[in-house]
Order: C-alpha cells, then sequence, then structure tokens
C-alpha cells in the first residue's frame, strides 16, 4: 500500500458505539479505556456496560457475550444511546446478538479470524452472515483482527494464546483511529497497570498502534469522524461510575460529618464494588467489614453505629431482604445507618447483572411492624456521589436508617462529572450528647431526634434494644398507649427530613397538560426524550424525585398542576401505587418496561406523542 | 466492702454494675446466679472503665442480660449479637465487648455469626448461657438438647443429634474456650475473670438450670452426691482427677481417653493426663470436649484451651495505621481531583 491514502474528516454531533464479544474478550476494559480517553476529550458522554452472569460462559456462545456501549457527543447528553450506530463485533455470537438493536445502515467491524464453522454454529448461523447478504444495508468492515495481532506481536516473547489477548486494544485502536482520539491515556493507563508487567505493556501498546494504523494505511477506511468537545460549564472533570461515586460519596460524609466511616457488607452483583473501593481507602479511616452474610453485614454496622460511627452497609435486592429485621432495630433503637440497595432484576436471584427499580416498596414498606424510614434514590452515576452524602447527612441528622436506592445501570455505567471542591459539599452536623445531669436516651429535640450518646461517655452508660421504648426515658415499655406514640413519633420523626430536603423541581411549563415524572435511573431517558418530544412542539414538563420518602414537601402542589402525569418506571408501577394513595391524582399513567434494561430515550419521546394523540398535534 | 481493690483512681464495688432496671427472671432461674457472679467479678478486671464495657445480647430470657448491668447495652435481635459486638469491638477498640446469649440465639439463629466470630478472633467475650431449651419461647427443645427429649414440639422425643457447644467453639478456632456452671460461683468466677483477660474471642459456656422449663438439666453436675464424680475440674498444668476421694483420673491410651482408679493398684497419679490450656494441637482439647455428657466419662469444666493469636480488632486497626503512615492521612480534595481528569475554561 504505497500511494498516500486520501481520508475525509466528517463532522458529527453524536454517535453510539457498542463493543462487543466473548466474555474473556477483554471487552468491558476496551469499552472503560475508549471512555476515558472520550471524556479526556472533553465529549460529553454516557456509557452501559452490558455483561452476562457467567463469568467466562463458554467462548463463542450468544449467552457469553458480552457488551459495552457508550454513546458521547459534543453537547450534553444523558443516556448511553438508544441504537448504536457502531458495532465492532469480536465473533459471530457478538454479531448475532447485537444486530437487532443496530441503526439502520449502521457501521460494523467485525473480527473474520473468528468467522470459522465453529464459532458460526455456536452463534447459530447456518451460513456466513459475512457472505450470505445478512448484513446488507449496513456498512460492514471486514478485519482479520486476530491475525493483525499477531503480525504485530511478532517479536514479544509471549505464547500465542497470550498474544491473542491482545486483540481487544488493537480493535481499540482502530476505533480510536476512526473517532481520532489519542492513544496516550491507554498507553498511561497500561503502564501503570502492568508497571511489574513489562512484556504486557508491550504487548498491548504494539496492538493498539497496529489498530491505529491499520485505519490510517488501508484503503477501506476512508473517512473518520470528528466530534468537537462538548460545551460543558468550566472547571475539571472526570469520568465516574455510579458505584465509585457512590463510595466516594460516604468517604466525603464521613469527611463532612467528622466521623469515622464503618461498612459492614456481603459481597453481592452489582453492589460488591462499591465494598471493594471502600477497602482501599483505610488512610482516610475507613473500616470495611466483609462479612460472613448480609445480616452480619448490617449488624456490625449497626454495632458500630451505637459506637459512634458513620455506618452504612451495601447490597442488592435479595441482600436488602436479608437485612429486614436489623433494619427495624435501627429504627426502634434510633440510630443512624445508611443502607444501600444498587437495585437488580428479581424476585429472586433474578437478573443479577442487569438493572430494575423493584426494590422501591421493599425499601419504602418492606418490614416488620410500623418502621418508616428515609429513602432517597440517585439519578444518574455521578448523582450517586450526592446522593450518598444526602442519605449520611440524614441519617446522621436524624438518628434514623436511610436506604439509598441506585440500580445496576447506574453502579456500572459511567458518565462525566463535574469535580466539586470539599468546601462546597453540604456540611453534616453531629454532636454526641455529652451532659450527663440531663441524660435521658430517649429525650428529644424539636424535629424529634434523640441524643446519640457513645459508649466511652463516663456516667451516662444506657440500654438500648429492640423492646419498645417508653418515649423519653427509654427504658422497656408494654403500655399500649405509649406504644401508640411512639409510633407516630418515629413516623413524624421521619416526615420531619422534609424540613431540610431541597423541593421538587419542574423543567419546563409550572403547569400543564402533561408532566413526565420519574424517579432514579431513569432521569437521563426522560430527559432526553422529554427534550426531543419538545423540539418537535410538544409541551412538557418534567420532575425528578429523589426523595421518596418522605416526599419534597412541594409534591402534592406539583402534582395538582398537571392534568396528566407520565411516570416510567422499570417495575409494575411501584410509585404509581405510592403517589395515588398519597396525592389521590387521578391523571397518573404508568408506563412501566420490566426487561432488565433501562428505558430507552425514543421511547419515552414516543409514549409522549402517543398521549398527544399521535404525530400531529405539536404546535 | 471486702471485694473493693484498687485500680488507679477508680474503686468499683458489685453494685456499681447493677443497674436501676428490676430483674425480671423467674425466682430460681440460673440467670440470677451469672449476674451476680459478674456483677462480683468485674470490680476485678484490671483497669475496668464501667463506660467501656458494652454488653450485647440477642433475644431469650439470657439476653436479657444488658438491661441489668450498669454499663453501656444493647437488647438487639435473635442471634446477631456477635455481629452487633464485631461492629463495635472493630470501630472502637478501646471498648470491651461482651455478648450475653443463649443456646438457640448462639447456635442456632445465630450459629454463623458465633462460628465467624470466633475464626476472626474479634477480641469479644461470649457467655453462653446454655439451658438446653428455648425458655422465652416457652419450652421447645434446642441445638443442645439431648436427643429423645420430650418437650413441646418434640412430643414422641427430640431426633436431633445435639451440638457440643465446646467442640463448635473449637472447631470454630476460637483462641479461648472454656466452661463453667451457674451452682459453682467461685469457678464462675474465676472463669468470668479469665474470658476477660482474654485477647481474642473467649467463649464461656455456662451450664444454667431453666427450672421452668428444663430443670434439672445439669441435677448430676451440681448436687452434692454426685457432683464430685460427674464433675472434671480443667486446671493448666494439673492432673486429670476427680471424684470424691480424688482417686480417678483420666489416661490417654494412644487417642482413646479411659479412666483409671488410683486405688487400683496398677496406675499412678504419674499415669493421668497433665492438662494443658495452650496445647497446640487441637486433638487433646477435643477429646476433653468429647468427654461432656458421655455416660463413662466425667464432664470437663475449665478452661479448654487458650491461645495467643493477633486479633481481628487488632490487626484491621494496624493496617489502618500503617497504610496511613505509607500514603499519608487521606486527603479527600486530593482523591477526587486524582488521576484522569481534564479542565474545561469558563466560556
Ligand atoms: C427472628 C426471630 N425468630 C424467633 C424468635 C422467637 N424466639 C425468641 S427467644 C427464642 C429462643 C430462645 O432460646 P435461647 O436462645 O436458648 O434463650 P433462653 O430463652 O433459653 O435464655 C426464640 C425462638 C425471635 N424473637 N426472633
Ligand atoms: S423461663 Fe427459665 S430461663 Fe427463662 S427466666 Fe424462667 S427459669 Fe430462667
Amino acid at each position: 500500500m504505497g500511494n498516500e491514502k486520501q481520508t475525509e474528516e466528517k463532522q458529527i454531533r453524536e454517535v453510539t458505539v457498542r463493543f462487543a464479544g466473548d466474555s474473556g474478550d477483554g471487552m468491558q476494559l476496551t469499552g472503560t479505556q475508549f471512555s476515558n480517553t472520550t471524556a479526556s476529550l472533553g465529549n460529553d458522554l454516557s456509557t452501559l456496560p452490558d455483561y452476562p452472569a457467567e463469568i467466562r460462559a463458554p467462548a463463542g456462545t450468544l449467552y457469553g457475550v458480552s457488551g459495552f456501549q457508550l454513546h458521547f457527543s459534543s453537547s450534553d447528553i444523558y443516556t448511553p444511546g438508544d441504537k448504536p450506530d457502531v458495532l465492532v463485533a469480536m465473533n459471530p455470537a457478538a454479531l448475532k446478538k447485537n444486530l437487532p438493536d443496530l441503526k439502520p445502515g449502521a457501521m460494523i467491524i467485525v473480527n473474520t479470524d473468528s468467522f470459522d464453522k465453529k464459532n458460526l454454529a455456536l452463534a447459530g448461523f447456518e451460513t456466513n452472515p459475512l457472505e450470505d447478504g445478512t448484513l446488507d444495508g449496513f456498512e460492514v468492515y471486514e478485519v482479520p483482527i486476530t491475525t493483525l495481532t499477531f503480525n504485530a506481536l511478532e517479536d514479544v516473547d509471549l505464547s500465542t494464546k497470550e498474544k491473542a489477548r491482545s486483540k481487544n486494544f488493537f480493535a481499540l485502536g482502530l476505533m480510536y483511529w476512526l473517532f481520532e482520539r489519542p492513544l496516550d491515556t491507554t498507553i498511561n493507563w497500561l503502564k501503570e497497570k502492568f508497571k511489574n508487567k513489562p512484556v504486557l505493556i508491550e504487548a498491548n501498546e504494539k496492538a493498539l498502534r497496529a489498530g491505529y494504523n491499520f485505519g490510517d494505511i488501508t484503503e477501506r477506511f476512508t473517512t473518520r469522524y470528528k466530534i468537537e468537545p462538548a460545551k460543558l460549564p468550566g472547571g475539571t472533570y472526570r469520568n465516574i461510575s455510579g458505584n465509585e461515586a457512590t463510595a466516594w460519596g460516604f468517604i466525603a460524609a464521613s469527611v463532612k460529618s467528622g466521623l469515622p466511616l464503618f461498612l459492614g457488607s456481603y459481597p453481592i452483583t452489582p453492589a460488591s464494588e462499591i465494598l471493594q473501593y471502600l477497602s482501599k481507602y483505610k488512610n482516610f479511616n475507613v473500616r470495611t467489614f466483609q462479612a460472613e452474610d448480609e445480616i452480619a453485614g448490617i449488624t456490625s454496622a449497626i454495632g458500630a453505629s451505637f459506637a459512634g460511627n458513620l455506618a452504612i452497609t451495601t447490597t442488592s435486592g435479595p441482600g436488602l431482604a436479608l437485612k429486614t429485621e436489623a433494619i427495624g432495630l435501627a429504627v426502634m433503637t434510633e440510630l443512624p445507618l445508611v443502607i444501600v440497595d444498587v437495585q437488580r432484576g428479581g424476585p429472586s436471584t433474578g437478573l443479577p447483572t442487569k438493572t430494575e427499580q423493584a426494590d422501591l416498596l421493599q425499601a419504602i414498606y418492606g418490614r416488620n411492624g410500623e418502621a418508616p424510614v428515609g429513602v432517597v434514590a440517585a439519578a444518574t452515576p455521578s448523582d450517586c456521589f450526592h446522593m450518598a452524602i444526602e442519605a449520611s447527612r440524614l441519617a446522621l441528622e436524624f438518628m434514623s436508617p436511610v436506604i439509598l436506592l441506585t440500580d445496576g445501570y447506574l453502579a456500572n455505567g459511567s458518565e462525566p462529572w463535574k469535580i466539586p471542591h470539599v468546601d462546597e459539599l453540604p456540611e453534616i452536623k453531629v454532636e454526641f450528647y455529652k451532659d450527663a445531669e440531663n441524660f435521658k436516651p430517649y429525650a428529644r429535640n424539636e424535629n424529634l431526634v434523640r441524643p446519640w450518646v457513645v459508649p466511652g461517655t463516663p456516667n451516662m452508660e444506657h440500654r438500648i434494644g429492640g423492646l419498645e421504648k417508653a418515649n423519653i426515658t427509654g427504658n422497656v415499655s408494654y403500655d399500649p398507649e405509649n406504644h401508640h406514640e411512639m409510633v407516630k413519633i418515629r413516623a413524624q420523626k421521619i416526615q420531619n427530613m422534609q424540613k431540610v430536603i431541597p423541593d421538587l423541581e419542574v423543567d419546563g411549563d409550572q403547569e400543564g397538560d402533561l408532566l413526565v415524572l420519574g424517579w432514579g435511573s431513569t432521569y437521563g431517558a426522560i430527559k432526553e426524550g422529554v427534550e426531543r418530544a419538545r423540539k418537535r412542539g410538544y409541551k412538557v414538563s418534567q420532575a425528578h424525585l429523589k426523595y421518596l420518602n418522605p416526599f419534597p414537601k412541594n409534591t402534592g402542589g406539583v402534582l395538582a398542576k398537571f392534568e396528566r402525569i407520565l411516570l416510567p418506571e422499570v417495575n409494575m408501577g411501584q410509585l404509581a401505587k405510592i403517589l395515588r394513595s398519597e396525592f389521590l391524582h387521578h391523571g397518573i399513567i404508568q408506563f412501566n418496561l420490566v426487561r432488565g434494561l433501562p428505558f430507552r430515550s425514543t421511547e419515552i419521546e414516543e409514549k409522549i406523542i402517543e398521549l398527544f394523540g399521535g404525530g400531529n398535534n405539536g404546535q | 466492702m471486702a471485694n473493693n481493690i484498687e485500680v488507679g483512681e477508680i474503686k468499683y464495688t458489685p453494685k456499681d454494675f447493677a443497674s436501676d432496671q428490676d430483674v425480671r427472671w423467674c425466682p430460681g432461674c440460673g440467670d440470677y446466679a451469672i449476674l451476680a457472679q459478674v456483677q462480683r467479678t468485674f470490680p476485678k478486671i484490671p483497669g475496668i472503665k464501667r463506660e467501656n464495657i458494652v454488653w450485647v445480647s440477642g433475644i431469650g430470657c439470657s439476653s436479657r442480660f444488658p438491661y441489668y448491668m450498669n454499663t453501656y447495652g444493647f437488647h438487639s435481635i435473635h442471634g446477631r449479637a456477635p455481629a452487633i459486638a464485631t461492629g463495635i469491638k472493630i470501630s472502637r477498640p478501646e471498648l470491651q465487648v461482651w455478648v450475653a446469649t443463649g443456646d438457640g440465639d448462639l447456635l442456632s439463629i445465630g450459629g454463623n455469626h458465633f462460628i465467624h466470630a470466633c475464626r476472626r478472633n474479634v477480641d469479644i467475650k461470649i457467655m453462653l448461657f446454655n439451658n438446653r431449651i428455648y425458655a422465652l419461647t416457652k419450652g421447645q427443645y434446642s441445638p443442645t438438647s439431648e436427643r429423645g427429649k420430650i418437650t413441646k414440639t418434640t412430643p414422641y422425643g427430640s431426633i436431633d443429634y445435639p451440638f457440643n457447644a465446646i467442640s463448635l467453639a473449637l472447631g470454630a478456632n476460637a483462641t479461648f474456650v472454656a466452661r463453667s456452671i451457674d451452682r459453682d460461683a467461685k469457678h464462675l468466677q474465676s472463669m468470668i475473670l479469665r474470658a476477660a483477660q482474654h485477647k481474642g474471642t473467649a467463649f464461656l459456656e455456662i451450664y444454667q438450670n431453666c427450672n421452668i422449663f428444663n430443670d434439672g438439666a445439669f441435677r448430676l453436675l451440681t448436687d452434692k452426691e454426685t457432683k464430685e464424680d460427674h464433675v472434671l475440674y480443667l486446671e493448666h498444668g494439673k492432673p486429670m482427677i476427680f471424684g470424691k476421694n480424688k482417686d480417678k483420673g483420666i489416661v490417654l491410651k494412644g487417642l482413646e481417653p479411659v479412666v483409671v482408679d488410683l486405688n487400683d493398684g496398677k496406675h499412678t497419679i504419674d499415669d493421668v493426663l497433665v492438662h494443658d490450656e495452650n496445647d497446640a494441637s487441637l486433638i487433646r482439647a477435643f477429646i476433653l470436649s468429647h468427654l461432656t455428657d458421655h455416660p463413662d466419662f466425667p464432664t470437663p469444666v475449665g478452661v479448654f484451651r487458650q491461645l495467643f493469636q493477633p486479633t481481628y480488632d487488632e490487626s484491621l486497626n494496624q493496617q489502618i495505621k500503617d497504610v496511613t503512615e505509607k500514603l499519608g492521612k487521606g486527603d479527600l480534595e486530593k482523591l477526587l481531583f486524582s488521576g484522569n481528569t481534564w479542565t474545561v475554561s469558563d466560556n
């Protein structure tokens, strides 16, 4: 290929790319690297990893396909994109599984080396889709990625098997060329990651460069795409995933409250990463305790709370079920505690690696007795940081358990985050009570909050427990009137959180026909769907609930200002149920898709249009 | 009071450890004796500070214990006391954390937490009130009830095999494993004191009579006429002899224990097994624990085993110190802005 090749540069606003391959092909890593590089170029982006529950499902099978999607843009975006514009398919199974999701005319880059008889059969292709017309209408690039990787690594001292593992870096390099991304972020990462195995730095860097150069010199690739940086507000940014943001949020809450952080937890997908992250930060006086089960996770945290820590426990739905009784204990003993539920598909083991919002009722109501707790939910990956601080603040200032709901989509998804400075973060006021003279364990302040006296404080020895307490003294009491009173006090105390939480804000007109209301991770899809509908002339407002128990005090007022409320949820209508019973609104329209997947913004857009009676109602 | 002893500035009496709450166990319950011995022993614990003591319990008659101690206390939920105690101890290592629990609480619903506390060697003291029955729920059989026992839920006799709590604790690698009896005030006091002074998970099983639902469960070990022939007091470095006239001894034939008569002319005190609490081998400790309830052997009480190993809380806090020394005290601002970041200028 001697002649100088002509390449055209095309400016585009946004693109959605999906990397797909065997779960052993390193697609998550490839996607993460592409995201980090893209983030550092200043594009706005949103990612969605999608991996099988099996760690290494048999190679070449459909259910072993692991994918990573990212959507990046020169303007604000809120979702990982509905339908990919570009698919990198490392094997036939990856092609087969992802083909139905692609945009018409999408670009497909396939690793032809893997399109042999065996892999085609494993993927369920009777004939080779590269030859039989299956891909007609798509822009297909056939690249022998494995062979080219071997060629590039000829002089590297590794076995064939080991060399083959660098093929994802070849694919990554090619994508970097295609979208005009620099290689240095990934090369720096390689140098750090494999600093004790220089041969792997060499191999992966060579594969990466070979992929890039392949794009540069191959005639077949004639167009490169340019996506200008997004116009984000000024500041320093990083890319952050929901689980990482959650972990950091708790460190921040610990710093802001001046209390050491204690996490008692038992590993469970998709929550384990929070425990993994926090176990690193011992120099922040963070104690992580990997318990023998979820019950020990929460009860050790309750012990730590009694002892004066910012105590938290992290889990997913099945674990939350196990923690139920202990949450009741924290309600009764009025101790601060944050319980994080990274929701996944249920019931039972369900869809461990998929997302869902079906634990809302469990979080708000799922305990024996009248056992109210605070419940908050994060809306985006980076919002997990702020909501972890909020959950901690409410728990500590109200001496109550607070449940923070995130989900698999937020946990594993990532987005650029404008990093806040520590002094901009909310203060958390905590004081251990020290006045021995006037001490009554269940005395109450203006918010009905009892004093926190920690063991080690002389002359204030006292006992707490799960039996009903006499108000003020905290002695065990079986008195019927006292019990009724205490039930009301515990409820009112949680209700009092309303005084310190922000109002529900409406984006768009403050009153009107249609409000799209959401909670949790549907935020991005709703926001994008609403904006698209608006562009098409529809008048629609949006509001998003981050505080679910109690609701912001203006919630009823906001809802009353709209005729109809469209409520998309990745469950069968759990928030709808609560809103109907609390606010008696007759115009709540449920929109429920429970597929283990987030909503697509086009689904929201189409629903809005449908509610306006089809295509031509725009003004 | 004669019991007063001076430790630093603070002198405590047993009364200082009694709370203002009325004790509400049934008259005659063995729990009273245990409470009394704890209150008598605590002033003798070197360096004890009342405000640094935390009692944690689960649910059961025995688990009411913390209410009666004038220390910090947490009456929690069924079975979970060891986990709560773990959270307290590892986050506040300067506290002395005690668990009061029953055989249902610790060995049934809380079995998992118990073995894991032992395995980790968290520095907590677990006092098991073993009455071999579910008392608070009014008389169902428990995991330590003997096979064939008739209770409310086993009208034709229990078909479960019981746990041997000492064997279980040994098997889970508890570093201090001991047994005593509610009626034996002096022995119980000495065991409480030993447990208090142990660093690591201390497990003390106390045979406790529930005179309402399982009266006389330990009669052979407590009645004047029978106890000397049925109880073997383990003492470190001493030969294992027992009986009214101290004329019976435990001899090991290979790995088989046998009871010998020291007056039979064939055996002398030199043949008798000498107790070594610190024996690194688990085998001899297991042999002893299996003498329990055996028709041919006396039931051992005393310290079965004591090992000295770093505790979980100590190691965790050491790790925090080491990592902090290595990386410097955590700086949140630095953390947030670390790694891959980029700056967008204000436009
Ligand atoms: C989750 C739960 N399950 C069951 C019970 C009922 N319960 C209370 S105490 C107890 C057993 C108590 O037996 P034990 O631990 O031996 O204590 P004792 O009353 O004999 O001292 C049971 C089953 C409970 N309180 N909580
Ligand atoms: S029921 Fe038994 S264990 Fe419970 S207080 Fe009465 S005698 Fe004691």
